[in-house]
């Protein structure tokens, strides 16, 4: 067992402990006194992430989830870095495949090692902030969190691993540690001998682990800032990547679900004669909500799903669309307003006089919609379960499943699969507690549940609704008073709700995304309204700043138009921050900016710009478009994004021009509405997004100011929508104010 | 009912009008073909009939009775790749990679039948399948990729 008996450099503690077969080497942080929680689960290594070294290779277990961010490979790269082995001799290992992987004792002491020092988790919620941290910190995939949290500790983790595996080696053979040097894997003897990290693991589980350990200075580094291959890439190239939805347990049933399209309504009766009649169809169980169909395969469930005659009840929310703006109108009063968090100059002095613009927007829910749809095998025993699942919320999987079953939670194992897309999506578990409900009444039989495209539409959770109302002034050419409030649920009290939690004080996400913003305006004043809970909602791709980057870059094109001045250069102008300044030069540079161009110029095309912070991130955005006969055509985006430091430049690249499409895609064609209290979109014909023929070419930057380094999974998305509206504004005429744009303009 | 799959010869009870996709998925284990949406709007479920693209999840079993299919473990392998997989590697195209099994089935299919397709036409062909991670500019890119390394042999 490894032994601590030095605090290392800060509050970090390297620890090891005895795997199967092997090592394991993982940083925690000192809170208190303690024994190395590696070692406290009954010689079983029990904290993650951390690298594994047995004699069949080396393996990075890590909880969090890979939704397509690849932050699998960037966490392996992260330990490569210092370890000394070759990118492609890490595998990476997703989540905890037995109990021993898995021990609940240890949920305090690794919430505080996955929570990042700022980001997603401080900021949505100021009040219980604590409490929800701990509870949402273990094994929380979300907020681009994965890979500042592990920049430093990965590699810490690397480097103790190296010098403790010299360090044996030193004393076996007599030489000197100063004389060792590694690999690709190896010692290096000073005699050329190779000795491979794999061969010493049996050894290793009981060495003294080197805590006193150096991070390599960055121009040392191999694969930091390098272009390098994604280590998933040759199975996601081959067909070969198997995700939650191609795993396979013996003995397994297929099923699915027919739940009330009317979210979270009731069932009053059913009649499942029919479908129970068809062929290969084992069963209709009522679950919550709906009936679970099982059978020997997944399209005879489906089929038999459309055979069942159900009585719904209706939804505790507004059936009618109109109903839900009518409740976001409403929220605009004194009683609902929930945060007021910038507040600069005299608001109101400013705008009691003079000439007062003032302009309302919209944003609807949308629907996350991975191409995979959400799935999951769960199987219940008298004493135990086991659930298999692409998922970002393990923890709280297991903490459901418990509940449901009445199975103690360390009697819960959760295998994390590989995920097709999440976007928030697989941040909330229903598929699991409706297998579980399923699997409950066919106990030791494991049930693979699919949803439908229809189902998991209908019930995906969306992104919130919300509404934004602007009063402005401008003054000799410059943008001189802005008093935006916007209008939302709680999408923090709607998610935590589901997991049984409660969160008190403002939520800081109604307005994310504009509060924020780096502009200094004399008189600027934004505060958040929380309406009345209306459908369920949930965290989407940036989750407030997705459409509070729309309302504020919109709201700031107004009165840039009334003032008479260039959006680009008044934004300069306006600029707070040198980060944000060098994002906007940035874009201005790339896209040879000389105006918007448009109508103004006799032109079809045109141009808009927006910046939005979120998550830390600055992401400058110029789009330009031209007004076709067969409608709006995206022709070109540029990108620079302020990250701190660029892991890898190619997935980078990939995951900004991603960002970008998810946020233009919706903000042309996608809601969701409700009438009857169902969602009138259920498959991609009326919620397809962008498709390939109208993707833009997309030139990204990345700008570091190093020294740290930020997630850009979300940061994206919020500038896209506004930096088109003020293009499609450029070259038409038209002010855009509600998304989808579709509503108002056609695009190719 | 018979179904010759990569070039073998597979006896499968179903029914007619069972989906090939669900055939390929859930009889037989062939899961690199891929479920979207079911109703031949995302193209995750695309395999070849006889070298034409079709997506598996509108096509009847036994409409493909007959018929050579091929999948995409038919197409190649991790070992032994495609010219069409070798350049979504090279270009690192994939984010999720969910639909890339239907996107390489799509490119290939155009680039057998037009080795050298022109940016319209790659456009054409490949705006069927949906990515909603957003990869079509290396799509784009490795469509054309590809194009070069069958010219090349």
């Amino acid at each position: 067992m490894g032994r601590l008996k030095t605090i290392a450099r800060r509050t970090f503690l390297i620890g090891s402990a005895a795997a199967v077969g092997g090592v394991a080497f993982g940083v925690y942080t000192v809170r208190k006194p303690h024994e190395n929680p590696l070692t406290t689960g009954a010689g079983e290594a029990v904290l993650t992430p951390y690298v594994k070294i047995t004699a069949d290779g080396i393996t990075l277990i890590t909880p969090r989830a890979d939704s397509g961010q690849g932050v699998y490979h960037l966490q392996a790269a992260l330990i490569a870095e210092e370890l000394d082995v070759d990118l492609d001799q890490i595998k990476a290992d997703p989540g905890p495949p037995s109990p021993a992987y898995w021990n609940t004792a240890l949920a305090a002491e690794a919430a505080e090692f996955m929570v990042p020092a700022a980001g997603f988790m401080q900021d949505m919620a100021e009040g219980a902030v604590n409490s929800v941290m701990k509870v949402m910190g273990l094994q929380i995939t979300g907020g681009s969190t994965t890979v500042p949290d592990q920049f430093e500790k990965l590699r810490l983790a690397g480097a103790s691993a190296r010098e403790t595996i010299k360090a044996l080696v030193a004393d076996r053979e007599g030489v000197a540690v100063t004389d060792l040097t590694t690999a690709s894997g190896n010692v290096i003897l000073p005699d050329g001998q190779k000795i491979p990290y794999t061969s010493l693991a049996a050894d290793l589980a009981g060495a003294e682990v080197v805590q006193d350990v150096r991070l390599r200075d960055p121009s040392q580094w191999r694969y930091i800032g390098k272009p390098m291959q994604r280590i998933d890439m040759l199975a996601k190239s081959t067909g070969t990547q198997d995700y939650g939805i191609d795993a396979s347990v013996d003995g397994m049933v297929h099923a699915t679900v027919l739940m009330n399209p009317a979210q979270g309504g009731g069932m009053a009766e059913y009649d499942a004669s029919e479908a129970l009649a068809m062929r290969g169809v084992k069963a209709v169980v009522p679950i919550t909500g709906g009936l679970g169909i099982v059978a020997d395969n997944t399209w005879r469930a489906f089929r038999a799903a459309q055979a069942l005659n159900v009585t719904w009840e209706d939804p505790s929310f507004p059936l009618e669309q109109a109903d839900h703006w009518a409740a976001l109108e409403a929220a605009f009063t004194p009683e609902a307003q929930d945060s007021e968090k910038r507040n600069d100059g005299d608001v109101d002095t400013a705008l009691s006089d003079g000439d007062i613009l003032s302009a309302e927007y919209r944003a609807p829910y949308l629907a996350h919609a991975p191409l995979e749809p959400v799935n999951a095998i769960v199987r219940v025993d008298d004493d135990r379960a086991e659930v298999w699942t692409g998922t970002q919320i393990p923890r709280f999987i297991q903490a459901n499943v418990s509940r449901i079953t009445g199975i103690p939670a360390d009697k819960v194992t959760v295998h994390v699969l590989m995920m097709g897309g999440s976007f928030g999506h697989r941040l909330e578990d229903e598929v699991v507690k409706q297998a579980t409900e399923i699997a409950m009444q066919m106990k030791g039989t494991p049930v693979k549940l699919t949803l439908s495209r229809e189902e998991d539409m209908l019930h995906d959770f969306p992104r919130q609704i919300a509404m934004a109302r602007m009063r402005g002034k401008v003054t000799n050419g410059q943008v001189e008073a802005l008093d935006l409030g916007i209008a939302m649920p709680s999408v923090v009290a709607s998610q935590l709700s589901r997991q049984n939690q409660s969160v008190l004080g403002p939520d800081s996400q109604i307005v994310a995304g504009a509060w924020e913003q780096p502009f200094a305006i004399p008189h600027h004043r934004v505060t958040g309204y929380r309406a009345q809970p209306l459908a369920p909602i949930s965290s989407w791709r940036s989750v407030g700043a997705s459409t509070n980057g729309f309302f504020y870059n919109a709201a700031l094109d107004e009165l840039i138009e009334a003032a008479g001045a260039d959006p680009l250069e008044e934004r300069l102008r306006m600029c707070s921050d040198p980060l944000a300044r060098q994002a906007l030069e940035a874009v201005a540079e790339m896209s040879d900016w000389s105006g918007i161009g448009g109508l103004a110029n006799g032109s079809k095309t045109g141009r808009g710009v927006a910046l939005t912070k979120s998550f830390g991130v600055h992401c400058a955005q110029v789009i330009e478009v031209t007004d076709t006969d067969a409608g709006i055509r995206i022709d070109t985006v540029w990108v620079a994004a302020e990250v701190g430091r660029v892991v890898d430049p190619v997935n980078f690249e990939n995951l900004v021009q991603g960002g970008v499409i998810y946020g233009l895609g919706h903000a042309m064609n996608s809601e969701i509405t409700y009438a009857g209290g169902v969602a009138e979109q259920s498959n991609f014909d009326l919620n397809p997004g962008m498709r390939l023929h109208q993707c833009p070419n997309i030139f990204v930057r990345g700008l570091e100011s190093g020294d740290r380094v930020l997630g850009i999974g979300e940061p994206p998305v919020p500038p896209a929508a506004p930096a088109l509206a003020g293009a499609i504004w450029a070259v038409t005429g038209t002010r855009l104010r509600e998304m989808p744009f579709s509503k108002a303009v056609s695009f190719v | 009912m018979q179904l010759r799959i990569n070039g073998t010869l597979h006896e499968v009870d179903v029914e007619e009008d069972m989906p090939l996709l669900w055939v390929l998925r859930d009889e037989l284990g062939l899961t690199g073909t891929k479920f979207g949406c079911g109703i031949a709007q995302c193209g995750a479920c695309t395999v070849h009939l006889d070298g034409v693209a079709v997506r598996s999840c509108q096509t009847w079993a036994i409409d493909a009775e007959g018929a050579e299919i091929t999948t995409i473990e038919g197409l190649g392998t991790p070992d032994l790749r495609h010219a069409v997989q070798e350049a979504w590697l090279a270009g690192q195209v994939a984010q999720c990679g969910y639909c890339q099994s239907g996107q390489m089935m799509q490119a290939a299919a155009l680039l057998s039948e037009n080795p050298h397709p022109t940016d319209a036409e790659i456009d054409d062909a490949m705006s069927g399948n949906l990515c909603r991670c957003g990869t079509y500019p290396r799509i784009r890119a490795a469509v054309k990729h590809a194009a070069n390394l069958m010219q090349e042999g």
